[in-house]
């Protein structure tokens, strides 16, 4: 096994040991290696599904099932925004407009730079200042294309 | 030493809240004042947010919202005390929008540090477990029974007799799980409390754990709330440290335990029985009923599924009594609704009260209309599986029976507002893409329902066989209404139909684009 692949199977195998015995540990598991790794490798399902005591399509399909799952590579910064409803009655579908083409990427895109994912989102719970955004774990409210704008520099 | 509250809560975070705080604290440094800053939670109040307190002789002292810029002039205005200032609002107590609410279980929302055990003591909190404590299980569900207390996840099912179920069924194990998978658009009072007030709904987690006779929890919470998570998990561990949770609570010998677990980004999960699959650890995949979760649950074993909002108000019934309780609200609505108002509307946020009052007062006496300043031209209610309402429909009493009868619901409480540049064509398209998006896949009416109810709203739009489509949109809402496992199919047709029967003209050809920006 070459080195760059050996890194990322030893954090999952520590990771999975960890949840072996927690009843339904999967999604923490999950989340922790994705914490981990920024995303689920592929090549790691076979371990993670020995060791959690599951079958590959077991966990393939917990894994594919979930938005905030992902087998690929993603950016340093995931940028969330919102699709839902309030957001919508304050223009969102404008931002969005905005947002994919400033970034140049679409929904579940990864830019060129590898510097941001950009993903929808149904509602951050900040529904009466809308449109709103996550950067990383940081909500923000009342985003308009120049606040994003802005906002993208700060990153 | 001047006490300074700026809420760390996400909204007001999302307004500037952090920088404001720094900001602050840099000034009474350079300044030498003497300040101690307190991170308290929201008030709900978000049109005001960042919205800063200042502890003075004359009582909580608000200023706001209070922007990074505005700092340096308000402590050239006199600031940390009550000082002349644009933004300044005065006393607290006297903001009409927060003074005309009936807070019960937001009454300590804003006021206090979320972390603070003792602040959360010194205002009455755990004065309900403590009183729980020395009462039977039996006892405990009767008083929840008679206080009238409905489910606030949207089902409005009635607690105690759930309750009941859980208490009456033998089991070597029984759970408790809380459901903060608040995913409809619009709500946030979930996430208010947990962020401002995490002890209640851990206060009343133990509450049902003590009733039904669980020695376990869970709290099942958004991915998207990572505040509240943080929030959630210092709790926990110092009601765990203070021994109100673990295995002698509150010296009575009983034994009860919490955990959080964060779902992964499916609205689905939001459903009870998706939600027990998830916390499993498995996909997000609706369960049949029978049999109830009630009698077998969370792996299997009798569990009590809450909202978090129906659990807070455990505390409040136990502390002070089901009469209490029981005599706000009207018919059998009873207690205190809370009402979120989002979009696009200018005084949003969270507001409390009993159960009665009509969606037009709401919007336009708390909200005062849009922000856009336009004309309200339609409002969602019930998060995104609610009905459109009309103006003809605005005077209708927000209570769980008269908004079934107006072909609406109440869902959680959330009311989204849209001016009169909405296109209601596209919202009820959306309706059906989010179905499709968020499905479980389980049943066909929901999974393909969703996916031919986007196409035939779309030839609806460019008028391709439009009655003809229309005829066949009513056959399809039917199917999924009656042939649904759950609500997500079964309700989606709700604002579907509602846009169609109120909004008709939206979906004439070319009107949609036209009117869209």
């Amino acid at each position: 096994m070459s080195p760059a692949t050996g890194q990322p199977v030893t954090i999952v195998s520590s990771v999975v040991q960890k949840y072996a015995e927690t009843a339904g540990g999967l999604l923490p598991c999950l989340h922790e290696i994705q914490a981990k790794l920024g995303h689920i490798p592929k090549d790691c399902v076979a371990i993670i599904a020995s060791g959690m005591g599951l079958s590959r399509a077991e966990v393939h399909g917990v894994i594919s099932f979930y938005h905030d799952f992902h087998n690929e590579p993603r950016g340093q910064t995931t940028i969330h925004l919102c699709r839902a409803e309030a957001c919508q009655a304050m223009g969102s579908r404008k931002l969005e407009e905005h947002v994919k083409s400033r970034l140049g990427v679409e929904f579940g895109g990864t830019t060129a730079d590898g510097r941001f994912s950009l993903e929808p989102v149904y509602c951050l719970g900040n529904c009466a200042c809308p449109p709103s955004i996550r950067i990383g774990d940081n909500v923000f409210a009342r985003v308009d294309a120049a606040r994003f704008d802005r906002l993208l520099k700060e990153v | 030493m001047v006490k300074v509250f700026i809420p760390s809560d996400t909204t007001a975070c999302a307004l500037g809240a952090d920088e404001v705080a720094a900001e602050i604290a840099l000034h009474s440094e350079q300044r030498g004042l003497q300040v101690e800053i307190v991170r308290n939670g929201s008030r709900g109040a978000f049109w005001l947010e960042p919205l800063v307190e200042i502890d003075s002789h004359l009582g909580r002292i608000a200023f706001g919202p209070v922007g990074v810029n505005d700092v340096f002039d308000l402590f050239e205005s006199g600031f940390p005390e009550p000082c002349e200032h644009p933004t300044y609002m005065g006393k607290v107590a006297d903001i009409g929008w927060l003074k005309y609410q009936s807070r019960l279980t937001f009454a300590r929302a804003g006021m206090t540090d979320p972390l603070s055990l003792d602040d959360y003591r010194q205002h009455d909190g755990y004065s309900g477990l403590m009183r729980a404590l020395t009462m039977s299980p039996a006892d405990i569900v009767e008083e929840i029974t008679a206080s009238g207390l409905r489910g606030r996840g949207g089902a409005a099912f009635p607690t105690g007799i759930k309750w009941r179920t859980v208490l009456d069924t033998a089991a070597e194990q029984k759970y408790v799980a809380a459901n903060a998978d608040e995913g409809d658009s619009g709500t946030f009072a979930d996430r208010l409390l947990m962020e401002a007030d995490p002890y209640q709904l851990i206060e009343g987690m133990t509450i049902c754990a003590m009733a039904v006779g669980a020695t376990e929890g869970f709290i099942y919470l958004r991915s998207e709330y990572p505040r509240a998570l943080h929030a959630l998990k210092q709790a926990i561990s110092n009601a765990a440290d203070a021994n109100l949770l673990g295995n002698d609570i509150g010296g009575s010998g009983r034994h009860f335990d919490i955990q959080v677990r964060v779902g992964a980004g499916a609205y689905i999960c939001g459903e009870e029985t998706s939600m027990l699959e998830s916390l499993e650890g498995k996909r997000g995949l609706v369960r049949f009923k029978p049999p109830l979760p009630a009698i077998e649950g969370l792996f299997g074993q009798p569990t009590v599924v809450n909202n978090v909002l129906t659990l807070a108000g455990v505390s409040t019934v136990l502390a002070k009594g089901a009469d209490y309780y029981r005599d706000y609200g009207t018919g059998r609505s009873r207690g205190t609704l809370t009402v979120q108002l989002a979009g696009n509307v200018r005084y949003g946020g969270l507001v409390e009260l009993p159960f009665g009052v009509s969606l037009r007062d709401l919007v336009e006496e708390f909200g005062g209309g849009t922000a856009t300043g336009r004309p309200v031209h339609a409002i969602q209610v019930g998060g995104p599986l609610g009905a459109y309402l009309p103006e003809s429909q605005w005077d209708t009493p927000m209570d769980y029976e008269a908004f079934a009868a107006a072909g609406a619901m109440l869902g959680h409480g959330g009311v989204v507002v849209f001016d009169d540049s909405v296109d209601m064509a596209q919202q009820a398209q959306f309706a059906m893409e989010f179905c499709a998006l968020e499905s479980c896949g389980k049943c066909t009416p929901c999974r393909i329902g969703s996916v031919r109810g986007v196409e035939l709203i779309d030839k609806i739009r460019q008028n391709d066989n439009r009655q003809g489509n229309l005829d066949l949109l009513d056959e399809l809402c039917e199917t999924m209404e009656s042939g649904s496992l759950c609500a997500m199919g079964g309700l989606t047709p709700m604002p579907v139909r509602s846009a169609l029967k109120h909004f008709n003209q939206a979906f004439e050809a070319g009107q949609g684009n036209e009117k869209h920006d």
